[in-house]
């Protein structure tokens, strides 16, 4: 226990808290790149998982491709882009955005399959246009589902972020990375315990959210917790 | 290519700590989450506090979670139990709720039909319960082993070697091969896994060959989806 009051008085030391290396700056620096390669997957993910979900049409190939993308380690896709293409921020955005996609691609797709197909047809049936469709029957009903999908990726992007550091001076990571090269514990730990409370913050909002977008007429009791049969664990 | 002709022995070393450090948890894992998720099936209360747990546990970011792990569990910060002891969490994290799912998803009826032959809960829990939930535990197994060998790369950070070593190693040394067959190879051994459990599952649960439909909770036909 004393380990973790070492790492109490870490976090809470006021030096710690100015800076560009300090608490602070590198928190927003991993919130900012969080939000910004999620934003970046779901602007690819989404539209492609609707189609998908909406025609039925390429579930396989997404499948495979989801599949081939858990086995793959995310430190080696990290390490080989910052070969590639140089130590510094590009190297986790691009490998970040790409470990964001496959689950809120999974998300939106069935998301969209998990739909009653009689509520399609019934929607069909009283005239309403394929887009109508789409907009007003397929994506609230599979909005708590693509909600789960996105919940996914922002735990894998905030543990990833955190690995990111290795290659790039940037975010939470740093205290683990910094801590671990000159054997300093209380930092570590103090960094570790950071990143987690953001991973857990994180994962409570999108929670909340998921329960707050089932439409009220489905409410009355499908509804499950969809996450941990997403595509991967996270990081 | 030169790179790994040269250096086969060390690929074949690593490839072995890999499967050292990622065969455990994957066992343990699947050994653990059997009471557990059955204890979670079998209250309402039990069933709240296991899966929120679990739902904690798989939000954890593993590199953090293998900092912390000494701090409570009193290992050697750098040592590869650390590694094994958080594989194995993260691995009870997704399989827990895959086994409570999959014993909730046995019929009720065929319960009932068990319980009727004369079968105590515990006989119809081993005899007749579990091996239904079968093919849910073994497609949440699948993922389990592919996750972790993926994930035990994560290891060389802290300096436990594996397959990571060589993209540490590689990043260091700017030998964009040794990165890239250290991914090869975790993959490779991710697919050889997972073939090793799709095979012993036909071993085990002959019946599951020809898939049936199963019922589903909401009494709807379905497969067993994972």
């Amino acid at each position: 226990m004393n380990l973790f009051l070492q790492a109490l008085n870490w976090v809470l030391d006021p030096a710690h808290y100015s800076g560009p290396n300090g608490i602070p700056v590198r928190l927003v620096e991993h919130v900012a790149f969080t939000g910004l390669t999620l934003v970046m997957a779901a602007v690819i993910a989404i539209p492609v998982g609707f189609v998908i979900g909406h025609t039925g049409r390429g579930r396989g190939a997404a499948v495979a491709l989801s599949g081939a993308l858990r086995a793959i380690p995310t430190l080696g896709l990290l390490t080989l882009v910052a070969l590639v293409v140089g130590v510094g921020l590009e190297a986790p955005y691009v490998a970040l955005t790409i470990l964001a996609i496959p689950p809120i691609l999974a998300g939106s797709y069935s998301g969209f399959e998990a739909i009653d197909r009689r509520t399609i047809d019934a929607a069909r049936a009283i005239g309403m246009s394929e887009g109508q469709i789409v907009r007003k029957v397929e994506l609230p009903l599979g909005l708590p589902l693509l909600l789960g999908g996105l919940r996914s990726a922002v735990l894998q992007v905030v543990a990833t972020a955190t690995l990111a550091a290795y290659v790039a001076d940037f975010g939470l990571g740093r205290f683990l990375f910094s801590g671990l090269k000159t054997n300093d514990y209380a930092q570590m730990l103090g960094g570790s315990i950071l990143v987690i409370l953001l991973a857990l913050v994180l994962d409570g909002i999108f929670a909340a959210a998921q329960r707050f977008v089932v439409p009220r007429g489905v409410s009355a009791g499908r509804f499950e917790d969809t996450r941990a049969r997403s595509t991967r664990l996270a990081r | 290519m030169s790179w790994v002709w040269s250096n086969l022995d060390l690929i074949w070393d690593r490839t072995l700590d890999h499967v050292v450090l990622s065969v455990p948890p994957i066992v343990l894992a699947l050994l653990l989450s059997v009471p557990l998720g059955a204890l979670a099936n079998r209250y309402r209360v039990s069933r709240g506090v296991i899966l929120s747990a679990a739902g904690l546990l798989y939000a954890i970011p593993s590199l953090p979670l293998l900092i912390v792990i000494p701090a409570v569990v009193g290992t050697s910060a750098r040592s590869p139990v650390t590694l094994i002891i958080a594989l194995t969490l993260y691995g009870i994290a997704l399989m827990v709720r895959v086994v409570a799912d999959g014993l909730a998803s046995v019929d009720p009826d065929v319960r009932q039909s068990a319980s009727a032959v004369g079968s105590s809960a515990w006989q119809s829990f081993w005899h007749v319960e579990l091996p239904l939930s079968g093919p849910v535990l073994l497609a949440g197994l699948r993922v389990v082993a592919v996750s972790t060998v993926s994930l035990a790369t994560i290891g060389a950070v802290i300096g436990v070697k594996s397959l990571g070593s060589l993209f540490t190693d590689g990043l260091q040394r700017g030998i964009q091969a040794e990165v890239l067959s250290g991914i090869v190879m975790t993959v490779l051994l991710a697919v050889i896994l997972d073939a090793l459990i799709v095979a012993a599952g036909h071993a085990l649960m002959p019946w599951s060959r020809t898939p049936l439909p199963v019922r589903s909770r909401n009494g709807a036909p379905g497969g067993a989806e994972a």
